[in-house]
């Protein structure tokens, strides 16, 4: 059980972003990569959620072993993947709480219908391990939220969904520190040997909080270093200048 | 839903069929097709009408021929209306049933395609279900018979109750008011009549279905609605119409009076086949503090023109309209609002939205006049357009005349459309890309929608579903 990244080659009009990638999440491990502005960390993120403004040249995403280059962007979210966007799109006039019920909605077989009692003690329940207001549930989508609602509605419709592989992109940008604790709570309350994450963080502060079995560094649409949690520590302290030197 | 109708639902809407379907048809009486003197004469014979509904019929008739189309602002594709191809009255003759067990079983079967839910069908027994142009179902409650409500079908009330119908019959809007309101007059069949007596306040909406069956059958519906002093009365209409291959038209004339205090509300949803030219003339009259609102939902139809009004009389009167309006491939939504102040401190207030959909269409037109001489009017007007996707094209002529400055008039208008990233988002959750447009196009109306009666508003969101499949990807 992995997600399995082999020799991901993708461009986005024409440009190469990513050029022979090569990564794997088996599931149980969180594993973050880091790495400058503009190294394509974030377009992993998109491309293995299949965003169509990306076109993958070469090689493969494998999902349990099963190659997903086929799958629309809704049926890799239904296989199991979840992107926890950097920037959530606003979706106005649907509420919080009819937004997460059609997703979820959309998991269940033909004819069968989600419990609608069930279905509210179960967010509720997880709205307050967010600290989140029940008023939350009616407000639109991400409308009018501040940059710290948003993540943890990111995170919230993560554990709603109870996703096998979670993404999460730049998460903690945009949040102070109590917002990133109550976040970080969020995600290691989901750690489990049936579930892999792919962290991808600019700063080492996140990785406080949701510690990594596994940090890579990415540069120029590969990876260049891997090591444990204590090389986001290093890169921390040297910068991401140090690994023009050892490359 | 039994699972087998599930199976039976989901085969035909893969197929494309929900909404195109249609039943045999059985006319007793048939005008022929064609618009000539004798047509009219065969229908007053038919209706057993007074001789002065007649020459009303023939006068109108006069004014019709005598108008142009009205090309000069309003779309060409109008000129493709062949008034020689259409029959202007079909029958079965039935009389308005009186019982459930007296309903043809093609009726029910219509409400089963629709999916109009078990409660709102236990509504339909104060309800008139209009089977071509005569009512084949019709049973008014009998609590609302003891408070002296009248909700007979047009025809009954010009002959049965001619004192009250007839001094308000088209009053408000007169034969010559436009082309298709002359054509109305002329030709027009079932409608309804609607009294309530003062002080009378109607708990639950009447409702009326009605729909289409024949092919190149126009339909004609005349409804005039009089709620008499501090009286209120909701109306729904909601019509669904069965594919053909040739131009259908409607053309319905619509008057309501609200007299003094009374509130009237008038809520459409309609679903019509893309083939239908949808012509609708629908005004109101307010009296001194009274209300009358429009709350109006257009889906489908080749071209829709309909731009409910409202003549604020009396002074303190209130109009507005609410509409939405869907325009998918093919398709033309022409509407908007008419907001007549004609006394002092009245308010009006224009809502309105537009979805288009691949190369659908959307049009606002509003007029908003406030003459010199009054004081202390005020409108608000407010049009958003949601495109699909950029082969969708949308209007806006809003037509505010303000004279005077003791006025206060606010109008706001936008265009928006429902991004990739935002639909990239909603796919990540597991959504289809049709269940995402779905969702954010309710998204988009929802607040319009939460002004429509709980039953309509599910039945709504249905109908846009429905009409989301198959028009994205």
């Amino acid at each position: 059980m992995s997600l399995t990244i082999e020799n991901l080659h993708a461009s986005v009009e024409g440009t190469p972003i990513l050029k022979g990638l090569n990564l794997e999440i088996p599931a149980g491990e969180i594993h973050a990569i880091m790495g400058p502005n503009g190294s394509g960390k974030s377009t992993l993120s998109k491309i293995i959620a299949g965003h169509s403004d990306y076109e993958v040249t070469d090689g493969r995403v494998l999902l349990d072993g099963v190659d997903i280059a086929k799958l629309g962007v809704d049926e890799r979210s239904r296989a199991g993947v979840f992107l926890a966007f950097q920037y959530p799109a606003e979706v106005p006039g649907v509420s919080n709480a009819n937004f997460l019920r059609a997703a979820l909605q959309a998991r269940l077989p033909d004819g069968e219908e989600i419990d609608a009692v069930a279905f509210y003690k179960d967010m509720y329940a997880k709205m307050d391990d967010l600290e989140m207001s029940r008023k939350f549930t009616k407000r639109a989508v991400n409308e009018g939220f501040s940059g710290g609602e948003k993540k943890r509605n990111e995170i919230l419709q993560m554990m709603m969904l109870d996703p096998r592989y979670c993404l999460l992109d730049e998460t903690d940008s945009g949040l102070d520190i109590d917002a990133l604790k109550v976040v970080a709570k969020g995600v290691n309350s989901m750690r489990s040997p049936n579930r892999g994450f792919l962290v991808i963080t600019h700063y080492q502060r996140l990785l406080d909080y949701i510690t990594p079995d596994y940090v890579h560094v990415m540069s120029d649409g590969q990876i260049v270093k891997s090591g444990g949690a204590d090389l986001a520590l290093e890169l921390e302290e040297r910068g991401y200048d140090f690994l023009k030197q050892t490359a | 839903m039994s699972s087998e109708t599930a199976t039976v639902q989901q085969v035909a809407r893969e197929k494309g069929e929900i909404g195109n379907f249609s039943f045999p048809e059985r006319h007793k009486f048939d005008a022929g097709y064609g618009l000539t003197r004798d047509t009219l004469d065969y229908i007053s014979n038919v209706k057993k009408e007074p001789s002065w509904v007649n020459e009303f019929r023939h006068k109108a008739l006069d004014v019709f021929l005598s108008k142009p189309m009205p090309t000069n602002w309003a779309t060409k594709d109008l000129e493709a209306i062949d008034f020689d191809k259409i029959r202007y009255y079909l029958s079965d003759g039935a009389e308005p049933k009186r019982s459930w067990a007296d309903v043809p079983p093609e009726v029910l079967e219509t409400f089963d395609r629709l999916g109009v839910p078990e409660q709102e069908r236990a509504f339909l027994a104060g309800v008139e279900a209009q089977y071509d142009s005569e009512a084949a179902y019709s049973n008014v409650k009998e609590a609302l018979a003891d408070e002296g409500v009248i909700f007979v079908t047009c025809s009954e009330g010009l002959k049965e109750h001619e004192e009250i119908f007839r001094p308000w019959f088209g009053k408000v809007i007169p034969t010559g008011d436009n082309k298709f309101s002359a054509l109305n007059s002329a030709v027009m069949s079932g409608g309804s009549f609607i009294y309530i007596p003062p002080g009378v306040k109607v708990k639950h909406p009447l409702q009326a279905y009605f729909r289409i069956n024949s092919e190149n059958f126009g339909q004609f519906e005349r409804t005039l609605i009089i709620a008499d002093e501090g009286s209120e009365v909701m109306y729904m209409e909601g019509c669904t119409a069965p594919k053909f291959e040739t131009a259908t038209l409607h053309s319905a004339v619509v008057e309501l009076v609200a007299m003094k205090g009374a509130k009237i509300q008038y809520i459409t949803v309609q679903n019509w086949s893309s083939n239908v030219f949808n012509l609708v003339t629908k005004r109101g009259l307010a009296h001194e503090d009274a209300e009358i609102r429009w709350i109006d939902c257009n889906i489908g139809s080749r071209l829709t023109m309909k731009y409910p009004g409202v003549v604020m009389k009396g002074e303190r009167a209130r109009g507005e309209v609410i509409s939405i309006a869907l325009a998918n491939d093919g398709q033309h939504q022409d509407t908007g609002a008419k907001m007549i102040h004609a006394a002092n401190n009245t308010t009006s207030n224009v809502i309105s939205k537009s979805i288009s959909i691949g190369k659908g269409r959307s049009t606002y037109r509003g007029q908003v006049l406030i003459p010199k001489h009054l004081k202390g009017c005020k409108n608000n007007t407010e049009c958003d357009a949601l495109l699909i996707n950029s082969k969708s094209r949308t209007d806006t002529y809003p037509a505010i005349t303000v004279k005077g400055n003791q006025h206060v008039t606010q109008h706001e208008a936008s265009v928006s459309q429902v991004s990739q990233e935002m639909l990239f988002y909603m796919q990540q959750r597991g959504l289809s890309e049709t269940q995402a447009m779905s969702l954010a196009v309710n998204g988009f109306i929802n607040d319009l929608v939460e002004e429509f009666p709980m039953e309509y508003s599910v039945e709504l969101k249905r109908l846009i579903d429905l009409e989301m499949e198959g028009s994205v990807g």
